[in-house]
């Protein structure tokens, strides 16, 4: 994942050509790929560069939570199965700051941007792992939630952002798989490892829910993005396609979900659920999450004590090339 | 005109302004254990080449993908200007006879 509706009330500016927009806005009705150096809105461009530097921040601050729990993972299986998780939630970013730099933008200033506490990640990773069981909850849940997410942005207008999607999602499936299985495991178990799956489920069903973003009526700024192709479907269609496929495997397990609520619909043919608070996610998006702060502080501090690195390898191929020159002129 | 490109394409000149101390970009090719030619898969940042084929190394072959890795300077690469699109490729459409279909050959001769 993990792209949120976060900041869904940004101006768009005056069509700024429209002679061009009419031909750009033909093209991607017509389902072409729009590339880096075709001629595009400018609106359309920071949409892309808010979105994809949004859902770059939140693979990489989204390997907090789970490398919390790399040392004392419960076998080397899981251990070496999480380490790979998060391994590739960290390539996820990688490809998805490379996808926002064709749009004219580098990724120190994207990085900086996130440091600064000036760009916006997804909600759920400021929530805490409290147990190894969180470590199952996160994949089957948060990773779930995320191809969701993630499935229809594989054929979003914008090239690079496409084929950076259809890279992640091939990587998600074992994510999900990978959280299912710690869960199972743990509802079989004994009592005590099946209350763990309990609470596990309880502490995130509702946070995983919100990482759709608020709920249509909310959301002014859906309908330019879906117009651009950038989205396909709205949020409360994805969350409502979310809750079908996750109640039932939730039920499989032998766990119940926190919603009193929550009821399968015979006349639509979908589970309905308790609503959402979204005040919680306001309130998470703006700062005031359980882990916000030690998020934040743990990607500057990562990112200071790299810097030296950053510096000497510059330093490096400096002086080697340097050398080389020197040599070649003897 | 052909235009000195960034990665997927940005002019170079502009990106140059952007980028903070620029640790440079390399575009990433690998080529596939199917024997299939060195594919773009995509770029990353790196101090040196050495550097870069690591990363890319992990970056983008965590599952088998590749056999062989290149990696260039992204600032290497030329690429077309999107607006000689039609001039340059256009042409093409209507040169049917470069394709086999446009002859004919009787059934009875049979596959060829
Ligand atoms: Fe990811
Ligand atoms: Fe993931």
């Amino acid at each position: 994942m993990y792209t949120q509706a976060l900041n869904t009330r940004e101006a768009i500016g005056p069509v700024e050509d429209p002679e061009h927009e009419a031909r750009f806005q033909a093209r991607v009705d017509g389902e072409e790929k729009v590339e880096p150096n075709d001629w595009m809105p400018e609106a359309y461009r920071r949409l892309l560069v808010r979105q994809i530097s949004q859902h770059a921040h939140s693979e990489i601050v989204g390997m907090l939570p789970e490398g919390n729990w790399i040392t004392r993972a419960p076998t080397l299986r899981r251990k070496a199965a999480l380490l790979a998780k998060v391994q590739d939630e960290g390539g996820h970013g990688l490809y998805l700051y490379a996808a926002a730099e064709t749009l004219d933008v580098s990724r120190e200033e994207l990085v900086e941007q996130l440091l600064a506490g000036k760009a916006k990640y997804s909600s759920i990773f400021n929530y805490p792992t409290l147990t190894w069981a969180d470590i199952g909850a996160v994949g089957w849940l948060v990773d779930g939630a995320a191809i969701m997410n993630q499935i229809p942005l594989c054929r979003c207008s914008y090239g690079p952002y496409a084929r950076a999607m259809i890279r992640i999602c091939k990587e998600e499936s074992f994510h999900q798989r990978q959280g299912y299985e710690i869960i199972l495991t743990l509802s079989r178990g004994t009592a005590e490892q099946k209350a763990m799956a309990q609470g596990a489920l309880n502490r995130w069903w509702w946070p995983s829910l919100m990482m759709f973003g608020p709920s249509d009526k909310e959301s002014q700024h859906s309908d330019k993005s879906m117009r651009w192709k950038v989205k396909r479907f709205s949020n409360d269609e994805l969350r409502q396609k979310f809750v079908d496929a996750t109640v039932p495997q939730g039920l499989y397990l032998g766990l119940t979900f926190p919603d009193p609520e929550l009821r399968f619909d015979e006349a639509s043919g979908h589970w309905a659920f308790g609503a959402i608070d979204f005040d919680e996610l306001r309130q998470v998006i703006a700062g005031n999450g359980p882990c916000n702060h030690e998020r934040m502080k743990a990607r500057r501090k990562a990112h200071d004590d790299g810097a030296w690195v950053r510096e000497a390898a510059l330093a490096y191929a400096e002086k080697r090339r340097s050398r080389r020159d020197t040599a070649r002129a003897a | 005109m052909p235009r000195s490109a960034g990665r997927g394409g940005i002019p170079q000149e502009r990106r140059e302004l952007v980028t903070e101390r620029n640790i440079p970009l390399w575009e990433v090719f690998i080529r596939s254990r199917n024997g299939l030619a060195h594919k773009h898969v995509g770029s990353l940042h790196a101090a040196d080449s050495e550097m870069a084929l690591q990363a890319a190394r992990d970056v983008y072959t965590r599952r088998g993908e590749g056999l062989s890795i290149w990696v260039v300077p992204s600032a290497a690469i030329v690429a077309s200007d999107p607006a000689d699109k039609e001039v340059l490729f256009e042409p093409t459409a209507s040169k049917v006879y470069r394709h086999p279909t446009f002859y004919e050959v009787p059934d009875e001769v049979g596959h060829m």
